[in-house]
């Protein structure tokens, strides 16, 4: 086990599957000469050349396009979006073309390239440099979405989409480039569908996924040391689809569930997952499941308007509190 | 274009016409549904352009209005027209419909109803052929009002920077639905907008084969010896509406009727008979033929093949699930 930063991780995945098929590429703004905006393409460049590793111009739509084009013909391109918050640029072609050829071409063609992008509020990017979007892809028919919460996933999912024959957008966040964390030596895969038991519990089930995952975490330390209370926490690292007998198992254990997510709450992880719960296991309920979300409202600037807007584990310890009435 | 070769072409825009007014009927019947979109009057651009390139060979895409493109690649028009009636023997197995024809083992990488979203499309196939290093390449057949999306300079200026073998060949047809191009467009001659990306471009007469067919030859060999893209603008126009709900009242039938004196199809037959290759009654014995060819074999066809089950509403959503295990569980070998 080799302990590395998220971005060695995707970097280190790119270069073996590059190394091995000298069909899978790249491309994005700046990955090549500059060697990525995150580092995720670094020494690529220099490695496979121009061709293979591909400077685009700042045409989202465009590349984006282009990738999905050449994965007709079984190229297998790896296509960065510098911010998640660009892509809506690519999403025309991502969700027209890219999700939906096989369907309409009555499995003829199809797409397999990968979308990945860095989403989520860093540190005071403003409202057009802080969008999550998962909500967006996630409702996608053709696309599958996944999205890393620690070194090993991005390792492990970049490998697993990189081989699939359907599209994956892969949403990275941009302050978890330099988390670390153990990822195997040899090569591993891992599953583009399921979910993870990042923490095994008994009380309350805390759903989260990529940075919320870390929230969730914490919070189950806290609400065991200091409340007594055992929180399982299940990594939804795949969004789309996501894991129905993963999350019923777990609430059919606890009983509670909270979810946590960046993003705001209208048309989310949240609601959907609150949804697969009414569905799947309504009856096992002891108390309505609660989400944990940011504000509605673009992104703000100042520091203390932006860490009002974007929940963290202080919050998901409060709404586990108040489902055990303790609030 | 040999002599032989001009009178298949004939006989070849003779059946894309009528089997075009079949579809029209059809639609008038109620047995084909959604969006329409008929070819009569561009068929020397497809004709002109394909007979200078490999059909089946080079990889063609192109917008909503495919019916004849996908033919001209070699699609069976029987399965074209299924695919029209959302029969499971259509080409898209009744999943896509007019817009959406496909047919891969031909090359026709299909029918795209986002107007403008084959461009960049069509430069991934070229960017494919480049790193594959085959002698085919991508053209994109697409219409004038197309150009005024931003994915068109996008793509332009990407084939253009990575020398990408596809060849644009832009149908003016002057109208983009109800909007003529005065109306739409600060230039009315594409072929001039392409000047500031470095690609060569040329425009010509659309509506006369050998014309098209001599202007394609230089565009495809262009592209064909590695100089990268070509853009050629054909000069032609659509007969019917832009599709079935079209009652034309954006134009008029003087305008309409200038048009059709310059008929592709009557224009090539005429220059046959002259040439004495054919005679009139050679002519009418093609339509006759083509008209016991579209209802014996391609109508009967169409109406006779089942419908898609229901229980496979979800299939082609994905990947063949059993093929993707080891990625989707994780369980790699
Ligand atoms: C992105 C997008 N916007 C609008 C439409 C509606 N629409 C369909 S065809 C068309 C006109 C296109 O004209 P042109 O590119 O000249 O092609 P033609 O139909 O003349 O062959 C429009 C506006 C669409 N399908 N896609
Ligand atoms: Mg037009």
């Amino acid at each position: 086990m080799a302990n590395i930063m998220y971005w060695e991780a995707i970097q280190r995945a790119h270069d073996e599957e590059m190394a091995r098929d000298p069909l899978v590429i790249c491309m994005g703004e700046d990955i090549g000469v500059a060697g990525g905006t995150y580092k995720a393409t670094k020494g690529l460049y220099e490695k496979y050349g121009p061709l293979r590793v591909m400077d685009t111009p700042i045409s989202e739509g465009g590349f984006t396009g282009l990738g999905i084009g050449a994965s007709f013909l079984g190229v297998r391109p790896i296509i960065e979006i510098m911010s998640v918050n660009f892509a809506w640029l690519a999403m025309d072609q991502m969700f027209n073309s890219a999700a939906k050829v096989r369907y309409m071409s009555g499995g003829q063609l199809t797409a397999p390239c990968v979308f990945r992008s860095a989403g989520g509020a860093a540190h005071q990017l403003g409202a057009q440099h802080s969008a999550r979007m998962e909500k967006v892809f996630m409702g996608i028919a053709g696309l599958r979405v996944v999205t890393p919460s620690n070194p090993r996933q991005a390792y492990g999912l970049l490998k697993s989409a990189i081989r699939c024959d359907d599209p994956v957008f892969i949403n990275e966040h941009e302050l978890m480039y330099n988390m670390k964390g153990e990822v195997p030596d040899g090569e591993y895969f891992h599953p583009l569908e399921g979910s993870d038991v990042a923490r095994a519990g008994t009380d309350v089930t805390l759903l989260g996924y990529n940075i919320s995952v870390h929230w969730c975490l914490k919070a189950a330390e806290i609400l065991d040391k200091q409340y007594g209370i055992s929180a399982e926490v299940i990594d939804l690292y795949s969004l789309s689809p996501l894991d129905r007998a993963g999350i019923r198992k777990s609430v059919t254990k606890t009983h509670r569930a909270v979810v946590a997510e960046e993003d705001e709450a209208p048309v989310g992880v949240g609601s959907e997952v609150i949804a697969i719960i009414n569905e799947e296991c309504f009856f096992e309920l002891d108390a309505a499941p609660v989400r944990v979300h940011s504000a509605l409202v673009p992104q703000p600037y100042n520091h203390t308007l932006e860490k009002a807007a974007i929940p963290d584990h202080e919050d998901v310890v409060k709404a586990v509190l108040k489902l055990f009435g303790k609030a | 274009m040999k002599i032989e070769d001009k009178k298949r072409v004939l006989r070849e825009m003779v059946l894309h016409r009528r089997f075009e007014e079949r579809c029209y009927q059809a639609y008038i019947e109620r047995k084909i549904g959604g969006f329409l979109h008929l070819y009569p009057g561009q068929e020397a651009c497809c004709n002109g352009v394909m007979e200078a390139a490999r059909p089946g060979h080079d990889y063609v895409i192109t917008g909503y209005r495919d019916h004849v493109h996908a033919i001209k690649c070699g699609a069976d028009p029987k399965e074209v027209m299924a695919e029209l009636y959302g029969k499971e023997t259509g080409s898209s197995k009744g999943r896509g419909g007019s817009m959406h024809i496909f047919d891969a083992a031909h090359r026709f990488m299909g029918g795209y109803a986002l107007v403008g979203g084959p461009f960049p499309l069509a430069a991934g196939i070229a960017k494919a052929i480049q790193l594959k290093g085959g002698d085919e390449i991508a053209i994109c057949f697409l219409g004038d009002a197309a150009n005024n999306q931003g994915v068109f300079h996008e793509t332009l200026n990407m084939a253009a920077l990575w020398k990408l073998p596809v060849l644009f060949v832009c149908e003016n047809n002057l109208y983009g639905i109800g909007t003529s191009i005065e109306r739409s467009t600060a230039v009315v001659h594409q072929h001039k907008r392409v000047a500031g990306y470095n690609i060569p471009a040329d425009e010509c007469d659309g509506q006369d084969i050998d014309i098209v067919y001599e202007h394609a030859r230089k565009a495809v060999d262009h592209v064909r010896a590695g100089n990268g893209p070509f853009f050629l603008e054909l000069m032609t126009y659509r007969y019917r509406g832009h599709s079935m709900s079209d009652a034309r009242s954006y134009r008029s039938r003087e305008e309409e009727e200038i048009w059709k004196q310059r008929d592709p199809i009557l224009m090539l037959r005429d220059r046959l008979i002259t040439a004495g290759a054919i005679t009139l009654a050679d002519y009418e014995a093609i339509e006759k033929e083509t008209d016991a060819y579209i209802e014996n074999e391609i109508i009967k066809f169409a109406e006779e093949s089942p419908e898609p089950r229901v229980e496979d509403l979800e299939k082609y959503v994905f990947a063949d699930r059993e093929t993707q295990l080891p990625w989707l569980t994780g369980k790699a070998a």
